[in-house]
């Protein structure tokens, strides 16, 4: 039998970026707070300290900050004729765990999507027709344009402290920034980042091309910074543990430097960790939530948590799989195209080049997770889909993000992976190679989704989540594209040899290589209740007092990093709860 | 012969009973410096804004102990003084205190039974107060704050310490004029001289101490007074001097500094930042703007902004030797500067200026340089903590090197600091660090 715990007026699932975000923007309406976090608490110093953080065995390899599938995972196939298996071993995509979320290990890509990309499917019939629309894509709309949003990436990109050059100012294009990004009404809250020479050699290169290389934007502090609630970063020195890490020098963006001391000071905010929400409770009518129970690791039993209102901040993934668990949407059915809960589930298609240069060094422990040059030529504004055959683009860049000696060692194609041709290898190279990627979009599917597991079961006796995922050859043949654009421009930097790394034609989903952890879709937001869970404010379509943060809402995903896109909305939901939601609770749409 | 034994006897006579008078005979109590009326009531919520001021919390409430209820231990040269009990509890706290108890604790440091409070208790400083603020902390504490029951543990100092009645003469020597006078036409200035001199009471550590210990100076006519002193090994730094921060700074940093713990040079560590964490944060900005103005003005440079000194020289500074050295990285590159590099550099880099407000700079920082190593020894070996404030409410914490520097490393590390950019301040040795070691 569940304890019950004092209500609150609000109760929020997880504390990462939207949590933390919704936590201080609620406790300044005076709401009475509580938010449940599975994980550990952890702050900078002791928890991300120098220099038992830049462990790469530790933390790059055993993946220290990550969650353990033994506590939380799901399953995984590549098709519904497949059996789905317990996603065991991390690989393909990484979960992290503790105060902060993934905030804290997430490299600081910040982005906001290219215009065309909040009403892509307007975007492409507009301009092509819906003939061009492959028949198991479910491409959607955004229910919210850009210029609603603007104000809240602003918001976003200032609280977290983010560095970069503007490239269109108000609609006036910027020298040195991206002439192709949406425009902006203020510049970036920091000057840029230096540029590492993998970074500059590229730019010279995409330059040449007829390419408008700029500066990529990125949640690493260029100079000491003071955002908006007091917090503050310091300077960036370098030193290359970014992602799979927290940065021991407060110089990376995340919740613990932009957010959490200034909302921990509220008296009305209070969290809890060791508290792994396990479902969201309904009222009788199944109108609203009443609250949620929770399993209180400490005390060893599960806990009853009312509140009027219940935010779901937690991971993409354990979003769906609490949504699918609590009866929140109906769930998807690909069968028949219907159900909301677990559809559109989405990814990231991503390739590139690996060039080995027997002049060049590049010293590539001098790094940051966002260095180096972008460009956004091959973005989706700029793209025929038509001509092309396919819906989608990329942003490419060039940057080192570390140097450390375990993973980050490229080595020509068909060097010996062990033993003293793999030394001698190594001598050779280290420090000798550059890459560019293509970070591409990822459109959704029928066949791509989420749903509860038949088999598997977690620690708790629940269902576990079950992933249907593979890839299409939409998104194949958008980064084959990329590959013949990107092997020219590779090329005339003049390399000693180069290898490629993008997926083919028939290439299959595979979980063991890390791959990316933008896990996008499952939650959508929309304008129709029927093909999406949750409306244009977050607010769940059936359960007005549930609003679901997240790339759970990611209609499709877009060629970028989703974090910008995720806190703007976040800051977003939170305006229309507080100037909408509050005074009167309703479904607002 | 016998008129010279009668003198003799009389004068012994007269001098036991001149002794038993200066032990029994009570203390004549200051009266007040300004008659207000019997029902004067203070303005709401300026008793809790003096004792902010004041700072009564920080030595009145032992860790993790109830507000005001004592039994925090204030180490002093003489030995360890218990804080008392000042919640409004009859028993064990100050609930039989008359105003005029409660006015000559403060302003005589007398207790309501006549003993001398020890001057660990800076009614020196507190003597300054005005009969407004007074009374407002008079009803602050038998009004506003819960009384709690809590028997303080007597200080028991080792003779001739413990003979309390000698303090009587001690006060003779050391208490100035009660009650504060304004000295300038510049209001600023005098709020900003009344916060200093009285219930700030930065005397108490800033000052130097004479060879009775009783502070060097208690207003800026004294030349000593807040040229640095020295609180349990530590030092605290000189105030007035061409090198000091409130010279150095702006008057706004200097504000920035009290109100936040941390400003575009420099942060506050040890007992100063516990003074930012319990008092000055709660200051108002127009007076923490006050106390940087009457602390600039009062300095040898008299508050002018010219340039003094590196932290204010133009942008392109010159490179220093060890901003060269520290580049270069040279391999025989001695122990000091090579731990630094492997410890310090990532924030507070090769030229030794750190970020404004989060990596101070240790290029003319005073507790690099302090007389006393213990103050740089103790933030290099546990760490440092910046406290949560309203406009800076981050945590920033710096982390210790106690398991990574051992006691001949942190030596030469300091050593180095000490000694690099235009440091010059004295090396320090494994004897050094290893007293300072917890």
């Amino acid at each position: 039998m569940a304890r019950t715990a004092k209500k609150k007026d609000v109760v929020i699932v997880g504390l990462g970026w939207t949590g933390s975000i919704l936590g201080m923007e609620l406790a300044n309406e005076g709401l009475e707070i509580v938010a449940l976090e599975r994980g550990h608490d952890q702050n900078t110093v002791p928890d991300f300290q120098y220099p038992n953080m830049i462990d790469e065995l530790k933390y790059g390899v055993r993946l220290g900050m990550m969650q353990k599938p033994r506590n939380s995972t799901l399953t995984i196939r590549r098709n519904v004729d497949e059996a789905a298996l317990p996603y065991r071993s991390l690989g393909s995509f990484l979960p992290g765990i503790g105060v902060g979320g993934a905030g804290t290990h997430w490299n600081g890509l910040n982005w906001r999507p290219q215009l065309s990309e909040y009403r892509l499917r307007s975007h492409v019939e507009e301009r092509w027709g819906a003939g061009i629309i492959p028949e198991d894509m479910n491409l959607q709309d955004y229910p919210v344009s850009y210029e609603e949003l603007e104000p809240f990436f602003d918001r976003f990109e200032h609280v977290a402290g983010i560095s970069g050059k503007a490239g269109n100012l108000n609609g006036k294009k910027i020298e040195g920034g991206n002439p192709f990004e949406a425009p902006r009404s203020r510049e970036y809250p920091m000057p840029p980042m230096p540029v590492t020479w993998d970074g500059a050699k590229f730019a010279e290169a995409a330059k040449a091309a007829g390419c408008h290389p700029f500066p990529s934007p990125g949640g690493i502090a260029s100079q000491a910074y003071v955002n908006e609630y007091g917090m503050q970063m310091g300077p960036c020195n370098h030193c290359g543990f970014c992602e799979r890490y927290g940065c021991y020098n407060y110089s990376k963006s995340s919740p613990q430097t932009a957010i959490l001391d200034a909302l921990k000071r509220k008296p009305n905010f209070e969290y809890r960790t060791h508290a792994e929400v396990l479902k969201i409770e309904m009222a009788p009518d199944g109108k609203t939530a009443t609250g949620v129970t929770y399993f209180d690791e400490k005390a060893g039993e599960e806990v009853f948590q009312p509140a009027d209102l219940v935010i779901l901040a937690a991971y993409q993934l354990h979003n769906v799989h609490l949504m699918l668990l609590s009866g929140i949407g109906q769930p998807f059915d690909p069968a028949t195209n219907e159900g909301v809960t677990g559809r559109s589930y989405a990814y990231q298609m991503n390739g590139g080049y690996t060039m080995f240069f027997k002049d060049e060094v590049f010293n590539p422990f001098i790094g940051t997770g966002a260095n180096g040059m972008s460009i956004d030529d091959f973005g989706m504004d700029n793209i025929d889909f038509g001509r092309e055959g396919f819906i989608g683009g990329a942003y490419w860049r060039a940057g080192q993000s570390n140097g450390q000696p375990i993973r980050s060692m490229a080595l020509p194609a068909g060097t010996p992976t062990w033993g003293a041709g793999w030394k001698k290898g190594i001598g050779e190279w280290y420090g000798h190679s550059m890459s560019i990627g293509s970070h591409g979009s990822h459109m959704s599917y029928r066949g791509n989704y989420l749903d509860l597991d038949p088999t598997y079961k977690d620690r708790h006796g629940r269902p576990l989540m079950r992933m249907t995922f593979n890839w299409q050859p939409n998104d194949i043949r958008m980064t084959q594209f990329m590959k013949s654009k990107m092997e020219p421009i590779a090329k005339s930097m003049n390399p000693t040899s180069m290898q490629e790394g993008f997926k083919k034609d028939g290439a299959m989903y595979d979980v063991r290589p890390y791959q990316t952890t933008h896990n996008v879709g499952g939650t959508v937001m929309g304008d129709n209740p029927k093909t999406s869970a949750i409306n244009r404010y977050l607010q769940a379509w059936d359960k007005h007092n549930i609003f679901v943060m997240g790339a759970g809402a990611f209609p499709q995903n877009t060629q970028y990093n989703p974090t910008g896109m995720v806190g703007g909305l976040a800051y977003w939901a939170a305006h229309a709860i507080r100037t909408q939601y509050l005074s009167n609770p309703r479904p607002l749409v | 012969m016998k008129t010279f034994l009668r003198v003799i006897l009389i004068l012994a006579v007269l001098g036991v009973v001149g002794l038993l008078a200066f032990i029994f005979v009570p203390v004549q109590r200051t009266a007040a410096v300004a008659q207000l009326p019997a029902d004067y009531k203070a303005p709401a919520g300026s008793g809790e804004y003096a004792m902010r001021a004041g700072d009564c919390m920080a030595c009145h409430t032992a860790e993790g102990g109830k507000p005001f209820a004592g039994g925090r231990p204030i180490h002093s040269p003489m030995g360890t003084i218990w804080a008392t009990n000042i919640t409004p509890d009859k028993e064990t706290g100050i609930g039989n205190y008359t105003l005029d108890d409660f006015r000559a604790a403060l302003y005589d440091g007398v207790r309501n039974d006549g003993a001398h409070l020890y001057p660990a208790m800076p009614y020196e400083n507190y003597r300054k107060l005005t009969e407004e603020d007074i009374r407002a902390l008079y009803q602050y504490f038998m009004t506003e704050v819960p009384a709690v029951s809590n028997k303080v543990e007597e200080t028991a100092l080792s003779f001739p310490f413990n003979q309390r009645w000698g303090i009587r003469a001690w006060n003779w020597l050391a208490l100035g004029k009660p009650g504060f006078e304004p000295v300038s036409q510049d209001e600023q200035f005098n709020r900003g001289a009344y916060l200093v001199q009285g219930a700030g009471h930065c005397a108490a550590c800033h000052s130097p101490r004479n060879l009775l210990m009783a502070q060097d100076g208690t207003d800026e006519s004294s030349a000593a007074f807040l040229t640095g002193g020295e609180i349990d090994g530590y030092t605290a730094p000189d105030l007035r001097g061409p090198q000091s921060a409130p010279q150095k700074w702006s008057t706004e940093e200097l504000a920035a500094y009290l109100t936040t713990a941390r400003n575009a040079h420099s942060t506050a560590t040890g007992e100063m930042m516990l003074v930012v964490r319990d008092s000055l944060q709660y200051m108002t900005p127009e007076d923490n703007l006050a106390i940087a103005t009457y602390l600039k003005k009062i300095g040898s440079t008299g508050g002018s902004t010219a340039p003094a000194t590196p932290s204010a020289a133009p942008e392109k500074a010159e490179v220093t030797d060890t901003e060269k050295m520290l580049t270069e990285a040279k391999a025989d590159m001695p122990l000091g500067p090579r731990l630094y590099l492997d410890n310090c550099g990532g924030c507070h880099f090769v030229n030794g200026k750190g970020a404004a407000e989060i990596f101070p700079e240790l290029d003319g920082n005073s507790l690099v340089t302090a007389k006393s190593s213990k103050g740089l020894l103790d933030v290099m070996l546990h760490g440092a903590e910046l406290p949560s404030t309203k406009d800076r409410p981050m945590r920033v914490r710096m982390q210790g090197y106690n398991d990574r520097l051992n006691d001949e490393e942190a030596a030469a590390l300091a050593t180095f600091l000490r000694q690099a950019w235009h440091n010059d301040a004295p090396p320090v040795t494994a004897e050094d660090v290893k007293a300072v070691r917890r």
